[in-house]
């Protein structure tokens, strides 16, 4: 070989490298995981904002029907539908509720954890084990503690809300909310275990060498230091109740009473599958997903300063 | 694996606080809260089995420990004549080995690339990773109902079930944070030696992150085992409903005109939960923050 084409060869392999990137194989592996996203996430996202500014509704197959652009009708149907306000008013109190209690409790738990205490595997497993069941599995034993005859109301004797917690309009909601804390509990202390490892040691000699209180370090140097991981339990717990579908379905059934334990997932299943309105479950999607935006938006914008 | 995460991961900064071991009466406070509150988070699991096995159901604050003489197994058969265990529990085994064989082949192929490889489109590709963390999945399912089930015709099918769990986005980052562990000059080693990617991955990467493998199987698991929604819309007849959508079903129409409904459901709830939670105990001592959170600097 002659050191000409040598050159050559290396000049068009680097020619390559600026292209493709140094290892296009690296392409062909991440392929499948890109297809992946294409079908299964972004294009159904396109497909969501679309079917929302258009009538669309279900035929039977191979009959093709006219979709006309419809613009903001059926956002119009949405905002003036009482049961869609219900709906996200309910995910507002559910977010009150549970934002705060899982972000408090997860991160005095994940302490906690931190420290040296006997047991701690059985203690980590114990706050896990929650978040690792179904869903479907827990509801069975919540329904069986919080109905009008259950454990609780015997317990509580005189106390007990009438109608039982989860048939009352006030307690249907706030129900809801604790379950999924306590059922998501283990997942956040997760995360804040996970960030805790980073907060410099140091800092805590240094409180305890000026005399600060256990409480005071962990308000100056703990809640500082696992920032990032606030605000990221924060979010995803925001997400989480977005998503909320399978508690008011089975716990309340449907979404009772009168729809005061309703949501806006609940609602997009309803609306868009058991009636046949795909394009106004869409807009209810839509809607949602700004507002989760919006509320990360807020969010990031209050840890700023 | 410990081994290497020591010496690749920065150094693990133990995780005693030094004012702890100062004052023994604090952590005795610290002790006792933690156990209410692991009490608080077992008890329902404790209650479930014992309702489970309650002939008639007892909801009196003595119905919390077991009675001798009010202890059956009638609620498990009872359960199983009504969804039939054995079919729902094949079903849910092969959705979740579905989704368990396509992101350990695919996610793991794509977790080695978004760490090792330099190549066109790697940021992209992390990005939409990144970004699919915060989309919530319950907000794609009017469209990919309508192309899953409608267009494609793929209801009542495993692969319709599969497909929008296919790879586990959670997963692909944990294998990237592992991957991302292992020293460059490793790989560049091997190049130099003529080893192909592929075999750099199989050969060499993989046995040092067994213990990522071990995280992300579990973490992959519980999604689609314990998942209701999709695999509720999805499958309309019932021999291929999965244990979660049977028992849901179950509990929102059937149990009513069940003897003991509670007991029924509770035996359900039990069978439902005991793989996962099996699993999940055997393996915890894996299931550490540091595969999970290595992204969350605090």
């Amino acid at each position: 070989m002659t050191a000409a084409v040598a050159v050559r060869r290396r000049g068009s392999k680097r020619l390559t490298g600026r292209i493709l990137g140094r290892q296009p194989i690296g392409m062909l592996f991440g392929a499948p995981y890109a297809l992946f996203i294409a079908l299964v996430f972004a294009y159904p996202l396109g497909l969501a904002v679309w079917m929302s500014f258009h009538r669309y509704f279900f035929a039977a197959p191979g009959v093709s029907v006219p979709r006309p652009f419809v613009g903001l009708a059926n956002y119009r149907v949405v905002l003036s539908d009482p049961a869609v306000r219900q709906a996200f008013l309910n995910i507002g109190v559910f977010l009150v509720i549970n934002v705060p209690l899982t972000v408090a409790l997860s991160l005095l738990l994940a302490s906690a954890l931190n420290s040296a205490i006997p047991f701690r595997a059985f203690f980590r497993v114990s706050y896990y084990v929650p978040y690792v069941t179904a869903s479907v599995a827990v509801v069975g034993v919540w329904l069986f503690l919080f109905s009008s005859g259950g454990l609780v109301n015997h317990g509580l004797g005189g106390l007990a809300p009438t109608p039982s917690w989860l048939i009352n309009e006030h307690w249907a909601m706030p129900s809801i909310a604790i379950f999924v804390t306590w059922k998501q509990l283990g997942f956040f202390i997760l995360l804040y275990l996970a960030a805790l490892q980073n907060v410099p040691k140091e800092l805590y000699e240094s409180a305890a060498v000026d005399g600060a209180s256990k409480w005071r370090s962990f308000r100056s140097v703990t809640v500082p230091g696992v920032r990032t991981a606030t605000t990221l339990v924060t979010i995803l717990a925001i997400i989480t109740g977005a998503n909320l579908f399978t508690e008011p379905y089975l716990l309340t059934g449907g979404g009772g009473p009168n729809g005061k334990s309703a949501s806006p997932v609940l609602l997009m299943y309803q609306r868009g599958i058991e009636q046949n309105h795909p394009d106004i479950a869409s807009a209810i999607g839509v809607l949602l997903v700004i507002g989760v935006l919006l509320l990360a938006g807020i969010h990031r914008l209050l840890q700023r300063d | 694996m410990v081994q290497i995460e020591e010496a690749v991961a920065p150094p693990a900064i133990p995780t005693t606080p030094v004012a702890v071991q100062r004052r023994p009466g604090r952590s005795w406070w610290r002790f006792s809260a933690l156990l209410i509150g692991a009490l608080v988070f077992l008890f329902p699991f404790y209650y479930m089995i014992i309702g489970s096995l309650q002939k008639k159901q007892d909801t009196s604050l003595r119905g919390v420990l077991p009675r001798p003489g009010n202890i059956t197994l009638h609620n498990y058969s009872e359960i199983d004549a009504a969804i039939s265990l054995g079919r729902t529990l094949i079903s849910s085994g092969i959705f979740t080995g579905g989704v368990l064989l396509g992101t350990m082949v695919f996610g793991m192929l794509a977790g080695y690339a978004l760490a090792q490889l330099r190549f066109r489109g790697r940021g992209l590709l992390f990005a939409s990773m990144l970004l699919l963390q915060v989309i919530p999945f319950q907000l794609l399912i009017i469209p990919l109902y309508v192309l899953i089930v409608r267009d494609y015709g793929l209801g009542d099918s495993y692969l319709g079930m599969i497909a929008p769990f296919a790879i586990n986005s959670t997963a692909v980052f944990v294998f990237r944070q592992y991957f991302l562990q292992l020293p460059v000059d490793l790989f560049n080693a091997a190049r130099i030696d003529g080893a192909s990617e592929l075999r750099i991955l199989t050969g060499i990467a993989l046995p040092l992150v067994k213990p990522a493998m071990l995280t992300a199987l579990l973490m992959t698991f519980i999604g689609p085992w314990n998942e209701f929604l999709w695999p509720f819309l999805v499958t309309k007849q019932h021999d291929k409903q999965p244990l979660a959508v049977a028992l849901a079903n179950y509990i929102s129409t059937v149990a009513s005109s069940a003897t003991n409904p509670f007991g029924a459901i509770l035996a359900g709830a039990c069978v439902l939960a005991a793989p996962a939670v099996g699993l999940f105990v055997a393996f915890q001592r894996h299931f550490v923050s540091n595969n999970l959170g290595s992204g969350v600097k605090g």
